[in-house]
């Protein structure tokens, strides 16, 4: 047997952005599959006309900079900010808004800054809270989940709903979209209803909303894939998931009847996509494995808090926006010892 | 003490050159906060525009009167008085208006754009000097208003000078502009989120205008055989 001779030191082959990038993409699908399998075609449309976007704008503005262009695409990051961005919205988004939402992400949030490695907050995330500010209404109206078992929306339906906003005849809204987990919960809470009262609802499965917590499973696969891989460390998804696990445990302990169970929390909104996929973001977390926690550990917090006592329903992009700002600072605090250094003289 | 600045270098640095708006980036509270519309932008500038030329020429009269130790407080009195005096014409002339703008009339008390040309210009400098130098520094940071108002007013909302009536009266209804009824903008523009990316991007656009304007400068030094471009004014680059 022979090959060819590579001289010490043999360590594993360094991952480079578009390998780490292919999979994270590929941990998605599974997630992907679950969202196109409860709410339609729309996610997969959304997906589609996102990257489409993404790219384009990624490549003109390397045009404006004058700076080579396929480098910066083959990399597939603005690809990954796509989806990220375009399963976090309704699968029924008029297309403009996913239009000035991938604009808002690749142009002003990442190559402003510098492109990618320079940004300080998660370009996905700050399109969503962008568009979600800036058309609350369109932003907070989702399908019910199965119920296109009754109202089946073909391929071509959704993209006309997508395109032109027209539904399908003898279709309303109404009829269509459903609250939210997160949403249908503080609602009701806000009437004064119990949570046993609350759950009686046909939109709950077993631990969150019906459909909405296989979704989370979907994630939860692809994070784990990604931790197998090695692509992410467990710090920041570990700590995010069992403080906010913790933090809705005391208060539901404290008092079950008006504090949602804690696995509720986990399985409803984006908690689990965005521990493994978002909240991970190489670019904009912490990067010192204490730092790690502690960003991981005041995003779940900070999940709790805004979802608790907040104005919006959700609250994982929130909370990852504000712990970005900090990160900064958190690694600053966090720098370990230097080899051979004693604490104090350690260079800050 | 040097030779006095020239007047056309006042007028230069006001409007643009040290723009107390985007280059010095004082008085970023009324900026930011009241700039939801460009006649809210307007108001505001305007507003402060007469209070800076009232304390510019107050404190450069009574500038050789004060003692170095007490100029401060002196200086907050003055403005303070002028800012009052304001705040009461417009709550007679434009009460709605007054209404829109509400808490931050009084605050322009505390614009540092106003303190900071009293210290650093008005308690040095002549009456003649010290007016203009109001007068071009108002103007700068009312354009800088207006911009900013406009820019957030068109994206959020769709229209432009909406509502000018409240303050150029029934006459200016014709200056409002609108994109149309279905025109969903984009509401984190009014938001205050949106009075931060827009000043940005003012900013930005400023220091685009003056790097190119630098490169030609120095585009024209190195080849003095080509045809000299008009002094320009203000934007010349001193």
């Amino acid at each position: 047997m022979s090959g060819p001779v590579v001289s010490s030191p043999h360590g594993p082959r360094p991952y480079r952005v578009d390998r780490v990038m292919l999979e994270v993409l590929l941990a998605l699908v599974p997630g992907v599959i679950v969202m196109t399998w409860f709410f339609g075609w729309g996610t997969l449309i959304n997906i589609a006309l996102a990257t489409l976007v993404a790219v384009a704008a990624e490549a003109s503005i390397m045009l404006l900079r004058r700076r080579p262009v396929t480098p910066a695409i083959g990399d597939y990051s603005a690809v990954v900010t796509a989806v990220l961005f375009a399963i976090s919205v309704p699968p029924t988004l008029p297309w403009w808004m996913t239009l000035l939402g991938m604009l808002f992400a690749i142009v002003l949030v990442k190559q402003l800054y510098g492109g990618l490695g320079y940004n300080p907050f998660n370009p996905a995330m700050a399109a969503y809270v962008f568009v979600l500010v800036s058309y609350p209404v369109a932003m907070t109206t989702w399908l019910a989940p199965d119920v296109l078992a009754e109202h089946p929306l073909s391929f071509a339906e959704s993209l006309r709903l997508i395109f032109t906003g027209a539904l399908p005849t003898g279709l309303e809204w109404d009829a269509l979209s459903a609250a939210t987990p997160l949403d249908e919960m503080r609602g009701k809470l806000d009437q004064g209803l119990r949570i046993e009262e609350i759950r009686q609802s046909p939109l709950w499965g077993d631990f969150g909303g019906r459909g909405w917590e296989w979704v989370a499973n979907g994630f939860l696969l692809g994070g784990l894939y990604l931790l197998w891989r090695r692509i992410i460390t467990w710090h920041i998804p570990a700590a995010m998931l069992l403080a906010l696990m913790i933090a809705a445990g005391i208060f539901w302990l404290l008092d079950p009847e008006t504090h949602p169970f804690p696995a509720f929390h986990l399985f409803s909104g984006a908690a689990i996509l965005g521990a493994f996929f978002i909240a991970t973001d190489p670019v904009s977390a912490c990067t010192t494995k204490n730092g790690q926690l502690i960003f991981g550990a005041s995003i779940g917090l900070l999940v709790f808090a805004i979802r608790t006592w907040g104005g919006y329903p959700d609250a994982v992009a929130f909370a990852v926006l504000l712990m970005n700002i900090a990160a900064p600072t958190i690694d600053h605090y966090t720098q370990p010892r230097v080899f051979g250094h004693a604490k104090d003289r350690a260079d800050r | 003490m040097a030779a006095p600045q020239p007047y056309g270098s006042i007028i230069g640095d006001g409007l643009w050159r040290n723009n107390q708006a985007l280059v010095a980036l004082l008085g970023l509270c009324p900026l930011l906060a009241t700039t939801t519309s460009a006649t809210n932008g307007l108001g505001m500038g305007l507003a402060t525009t007469a209070v800076l030329i009232l304390s510019n020429v107050t404190v450069s009269l009574i500038r050789n009167l004060v003692r170095p130790e007490v100029r401060l407080p002196v200086f907050v009195l003055v403005i303070a008085s002028f800012v009052t005096t304001v705040e009461l014409s417009m709550q007679a002339y434009f009460y709605e208006l007054y209404l829109v703008l509400g808490l931050f009339i009084p605050l322009i008390v505390t614009n540092c754009a106003i303190i900071g040309r009293a210290e650093a210009f008005a308690s040095k400098n002549r009456v003649d000097r010290a007016l203009l130098d109001a007068i071009a520094m108002g103007i700068g940071f009312t354009l800088a208003l207006v911009a900013l108002g406009g820019m957030r007013e068109l994206v959020g909302q769709g229209t432009l000078f909406y509502q000018a009536n409240l303050l150029l009266g029934e006459a200016a209804t014709g200056l409002s502009l609108s994109l149309g009824a279905g025109f969903q903008g984009a509401l984190v523009a009014i938001l205050p989120p949106g009075a931060f990316i827009g000043l940005g991007l003012l900013i930005a656009l400023k220091n685009l205008i003056d790097a190119r304007n630098r490169r030609r400068a120095a585009a024209r030094a190195a080849h003095p055989e080509l045809p000299q471009a008009p002094a320009s004014g203000a934007i010349a680059p001193g």
